[in-house]
């Protein structure tokens, strides 16, 4: 697709629930979950990006179950995914429920609205009735993790049926509940990271009984969502309801190495480029998506130097000038607030960002900006 | 002619001719005339005659005793001729005796001649052996130069005849002597309560004792070095005293020593006379005085470290100033005294510190009330909280700004004694440059102004969890507005007016523009601003929050009145207006509206009427598509929620009204509701709507979010049935 004009796809439903089909590193491909009270009306989106054409393909499944809430690809595994999902158990109570799903064969492309295979549940029951994310193991599809309550779990994934590995749980005054989580990418993935209130946790399953290390009132407020800088250890960014998008070092939890404020309502997702971790997006309940560079904290501060350092002293600074600290980009085509966005696995420059009334929006990294990136 | 012929007729004169006499008078006289005439010549003739004869007898007598006389001397020369012969005689027999004496006495004369001279010589000799003991005694009494004098009258006959054995030792003895005289003059050197001219006069005398002037020089110096560190030491011990006794005792004390040091060191070492002395050469001329050089800027340099300590810290600007003046003409009179170095400059620079100083001190104090101000209107603001409303906003805004205005003022005033006219230093260009422009305008005014914003700004980083009552940002922001406005010209005019500072600018000074610090001011005004609309919205935003999140939606019963945290918001909501109205205004176009009752009953049943409308929309058949919100959407205009804001009530309370709805919003999106669940969002929403949209700009904006919030909870409703809207009208005005 050689136009950076945005892509746009409408649901019909409501949605909240968005994820790269992680395993699938040559199509651009996202998934996406609706949200209705109307339990068994919920879907699942397969929505694939053309590059040729900037043409979408969609495919759209039954969710029956519940309204999705949170949706997980298969860091391995192309057609398996996860979802937590809210549905109205016998005695007409609201309960929050985990499913690992499978996505049938699909030889053909069809209108209709295919089944899914419903591989096992992942019954979080026992351990709370707020479950807010299953996290795959970012390499290992074996394994995720479970957020629910005051607790984080990790499964065994390996069997139909889902085994309970380890159980961490915080136990501080005034009923703390995990708002999310997200695994810690470096140190042989041994670490998960916790989000509550505006605190932020991590612990080591290897002895999860106590916090490994925390940043205690990183926000203000609430905090929504963190990501990993999967370049370069020890760097998180977090985003919260007062508006901030922020950048830890984790050893040293008392000031964030960066704050910045892009978005007039609270942020709700915060993800790092994979391949280029100066591009930062996020989406905000002001109906935005923001993408911005932060060069001067990523793994590549000066550019894509070459290993033998003989630049001159004028490119030098025509490097420092392109990568100064910035937006890059402000999208402004959602009309309702966007809770989700996500880089694509397959292509580093594609993005998509989901907005609560069901508009699933796919842009690029600005042109301009990917060739000083990779110039 | 007619003369002797008038004279001819004189009977008396020379001329006298008595035919022509005679025949005139015959001619011209009666007869009578001429007889009486007669008898009176005859009378006359008579008389002649016998005065004549009276005459010639008596010069006969003298004839007779003249002859007399003559022959008496005659026979007296007889006499002297004969007394002279013996006087020649006896002449010659005394001359031939005195040749006989002289020629008796010449040999014992020769003798006494000699003997004389021996006994000159002999006294000298004695003077010689006396000396040593004559100089013990002389050192003994102190008299000091007669020693020397003594011994420099001696020493040439010494060095003379040093070589004979008896000499060598009484020279011997004299150097040892002189050497202690040395020992002694350099010991008096050293004393320390030697004065300077006892000093003087000690090098003096060594000097004449050809001690080497080089080593002297630095005797001298290192020993008026102690002195004057003597007096530097007193300096300092009475730093406590009042400044213009310091400056009086560092000019008495320490300066007029230095002078007198420079100008005895002058003297003796520097404008000897060339004659006097051939060691003194040119090469020794400089050495010493760039050794005096060195010395002057030595001690100078401590003394304008001492007083420019001094200096730096005193309260009374006034007296500072007296103080100051005083020590530049002082300076200004050592200038002529030592004209190597210009020690009026460093003065200069001296004061300039000092008045930098001043201005900071001032600045500081400023500063400082600054705080207290700040800390005074806190607590109160603290105090008031319990007690909302408006309580006397108004006059801590006053309290803010006009005391500060007024202490710029009352410092300004007090700088102002720096530039007097009268003072020696008041009319250097460098002076005034340096203290108008940069010190007073820059540093202090300007500095204080940016200390003000940065102030104020300091109170809108940081978390947004206020550890102060959010009110104060009102008032900051008011504060800078108004100095924006109005005060920033008033100090900077006034300063420029005072300080003549348009006059004393130079290209070289840097100097910040009005515009520059209003725009400073208007940026912080701003920021605070929407820092409070942030912290107010954030604080209603956090009431609703935990009012959607704590409640169980799912098992409601059935809407019977507006919750109470509906109520909380509406009544601070309120509360904060009134807040807000004490120091914003209306906006223009909402003037009319809150003063026109009739026009505000209309408005609201208007209002109500559209929303009726819009709710009715919301029929069971149309739950799924949210068809008007979306209408709305397509025709209003993206809501910025952390926005900046006017400076004007109705933009402060729309920001807080919109941050806090939104908040609503999304807190509703997050829940599950049952039927009454969402009914008692309904009732809410309404409640809101009756009583929010009057503090707003655009009453739509409420109503979009308002509907936005029931639409979205009729979304997430199990059984979306909404109520009736005469029972929420009813609940609504009942609650």
């Amino acid at each position: 697709m050689e136009n950076d004009n945005p892509v746009i796809y409408g649901l019909e439903f409501q949605a909240r629930a968005l994820s790269a089909q992680t395993a699938e590193t040559d199509i651009v491909r996202f998934l996406v979950g609706t949200q209705s009270l109307k339990f068994s009306n919920n879907q699942i989106h397969l929505v694939e990006l053309n590059e040729e054409t900037g043409s979408l393909k969609t495919q759209v499944f039954q969710h029956p179950v519940g309204e999705i809430w949170s949706l997980q690809a298969s860091p391995t595994e192309l057609d398996k995914f996860v979802t937590c999902y809210n549905t109205l158990n016998d005695e007409g109570i609201c309960q929050m429920k985990g499913a690992l799903w499978k996505l049938p064969n699909v030889k053909d492309d069809t209108n209709e609205i295919l089944q899914l295979d419903k591989i096992s549940d992942i019954d979080t029951t026992p351990y709370g009735n707020e479950l807010q994310i299953i996290a795959y193991h970012p390499m290992d599809a074996t394994k995720a993790v479970s957020v629910v309550d005051n607790n984080f779990v990790l499964w065994d994934l390996t069997n139909t049926c889902p085994q309970v590995v380890t159980v961490g749980t915080l136990s501080t005054k005034g009923q703390p509940r995990f708002t999310t989580g997200k695994w810690n990418p470096h140190n042989g993935c041994n670490q998960f990271v916790t989000l509550n209130e505006n605190n932020v946790r991590g612990w080591d399953f290897r002895k999860p009984s106590e916090t490994a290390w925390n940043i205690p009132a990183a926000h203000s407020q609430i905090i929504r969502d963190l990501d990993f800088n999967t370049n370069r250890q020890y760097f998180l960014s977090t985003c919260g309801d007062d508006g901030y998008m922020k950048f830890w070092d984790i050893r040293h939890p008392s000031e964030p190495v960066m704050s910045r404020m892009e978005h007039s309502h609270w942020v709700w997702n915060i993800r790092i480029n994979r391949f280029h971790d100066q591009l930062i997006l996020t989406s905000s309940s002001d109906s935005r998506v923001i993408l911005s560079s932060i060069a001067s904290i990523s793994s590549e501060p000066f550019g894509h130097v070459s290993p033998e350092d003989d630049t001159t002293s004028a490119e030098e600074n025509s490097n420092k000038d392109k990568l100064e600290d910035g937006v890059v980009g402000k999208y402004e085509e959602h009309e309702d607030s966007v809770y989700a966005v996500e880089w694509s696995s397959a292509d580093p420059w594609t993005f998509a960002s989901l907005s609560y009334d069901g508009r699933l929006v796919l842009n690029k990294v600005p042109r301009k900006y990917k060739y000083q990136i990779l110039l | 002619m007619t003369d002797n012929l008038s004279n001819s007729y004189d009977i008396n004169g020379q001329h006298f001719n008595p035919d022509m006499y005679l025949q005139k008078m015959l001619k011209e006289c009666t007869l009578k005339q001429i007889m009486d005439n007669e008898k009176e010549i005859i009378g006359d003739t008579q008389t002649l005659l016998s005065d004549m004869q009276t005459l010639v007898y008596e010069n006969y007598n003298k004839f007779i005793s003249a002859t007399d006389t003559i022959g008496k001397m005659k026979s007296d020369f007889k006499k002297m001729e004969d007394s002279m012969d013996l006087l020649a005689t006896n002449m010659d027999s005394i001359t031939s005796f005195s040749e006989q004496i002289s020629s008796t006495l010449q040999g014992t004369r020769q003798q006494i001649s000699r003997l004389s001279s021996v006994h000159a010589l002999l006294k000298r000799l004695q003077f010689l052996f006396k000396l040593p003991g004559k100089l013990k005694d002389r050192m003994n009494e102190g008299n000091y130069s007669q020693a020397v004098q003594d011994y420099i009258h001696a020493q040439r006959v010494l060095n003379q005849y040093g070589n004979m054995p008896s000499f060598q030792g009484i020279q011997k003895d004299c150097e040892e002597i002189v050497e202690e005289l040395k020992s002694q003059l350099r010991k008096q050197f050293h004393k320390r309560e030697a004065s300077t001219k006892s000093l003087a006069e000690s090098v003096d005398l060594l000097l004449q004792l050809n001690e080497p002037a080089d080593s002297l020089c630095a005797d001298f110096l290192t020993h008026a070095d102690n002195r004057l560190a003597e007096q530097l030491a007193i300096l300092k011990d009475m730093c406590e005293n009042d400044i213009i006794e310091y400056v009086d005792m560092g000019s008495s004390g320490f300066l007029s020593d230095l002078c007198l040091i420079v100008a005895s060191y002058n003297d003796m070492f520097v404008n000897r006379t060339p004659a006097d002395d051939t060691d003194f050469s040119d090469d020794f001329d400089t050495k010493a005085l760039t050794r005096l050089n060195v010395f002057i800027m030595d001690n100078m340099k401590k003394y304008f470290d001492l007083i420019g300590k001094r200096v730096e810290d005193v309260a009374d600007t006034a007296v500072l100033v007296r103080a100051l003046d005083r020590f530049h003409r002082r300076l200004q009179a050592m200038n002529m005294l030592c004209t190597e170095t210009d020690f009026a400059r460093t003065g200069i620079d001296i004061v300039i510190n000092a008045g930098r100083k001043q201005c900071r001190n001032h600045l500081h104090s400023l500063k400082q009330h600054l705080s207290e101000t700040l800390a005074k209107v806190r607590q109160t603001l603290a105090a008031k909280v319990t007690q909302d409303g408006d309580g006397g906003l108004a006059e801590l805004q006053a309290t803010l700004v006009m005391p500060t205005i007024e202490k710029v003022k009352g410092v300004l005033q007090d700088l102002l004694v720096f530039l007097q006219p009268d003072l020696s230093f008041s009319l250097k260009p460098h002076f005034l440059q340096s203290f108008c422009v940069d010190e007073v305008r820059e540093g202090l005014v300007v500095g204080y102004l940016h200390h003000l914003t940065a102030t104020a700004s300091g109170f809108c980083t940081g978390s947004d969890v206020p550890k102060f009552p959010p009110t104060l940002l009102l008032l900051l922001s008011k504060m800078c507005i108004e100095f924006k406005d109005s005060s920033v010209r008033y100090l900077l005019t006034t300063t420029d007016d005072l300080f003549n500072i348009e006059q004393h600018a130079t290209s070289e000074n840097f100097i910040t523009t009005e515009s520059e610090i209003c725009e400073n001011f208007q940026t912080t005004a701003q920021n605070l601003l929407n820092h409070y609309v942030r912290l107010q919205g954030l604080a209603v935003s956090q009431m609703l929050r935990k009012s959607v999140e704590t409640r169980d939606w799912l098992h409601t019963i059935e809407p019977r009145t507006v919750r109470a945290v509906m109520k909380r918001v509406v009544e601070d909501v309120t509360a904060i207006e009134s807040q807000v109205a004490v120091l914003y205004d209306d906006a223009d176009g909402q003037m009319d509206r809150s003063s026109d009752s009739s026009r505000k009953t209309h408005s609201v049943s208007v209002s109500r009427h559209q929303y009726r409308s819009n709710w009715s929309s919301y029929t069971p058949s149309h739950l799924d598509s949210s068809l008007v919100t979306n209408i709305h959407k397509l025709f209003s205009e993206r809501i910025e929620f952390f926005s900046s804001v006017q400076f004007n009530k109705a933009s402060i309370l729309t920001g807080i009204i919109k941050i806090s709805l939104k908040t609503f919003l999304e807190c509703v999106r997050l829940r599950t509701f049952s039927k009454y669940g969402l009914q008692q969002i309904q009732v809410d929403t309404h409640y809101l709507q009756l009583y929010l949209w009057r503090f707003v700009t655009d009453e739509n904006l409420v109503h979009f979010l308002l509907d936005e919030i029931l639409g979205s909870a009729v979304h997430r409703c199990l059984e979306p049935v909404l109520m009736e809207p005469s029972v929420v009208d009813i609940i609504c005005e009942r609650g």
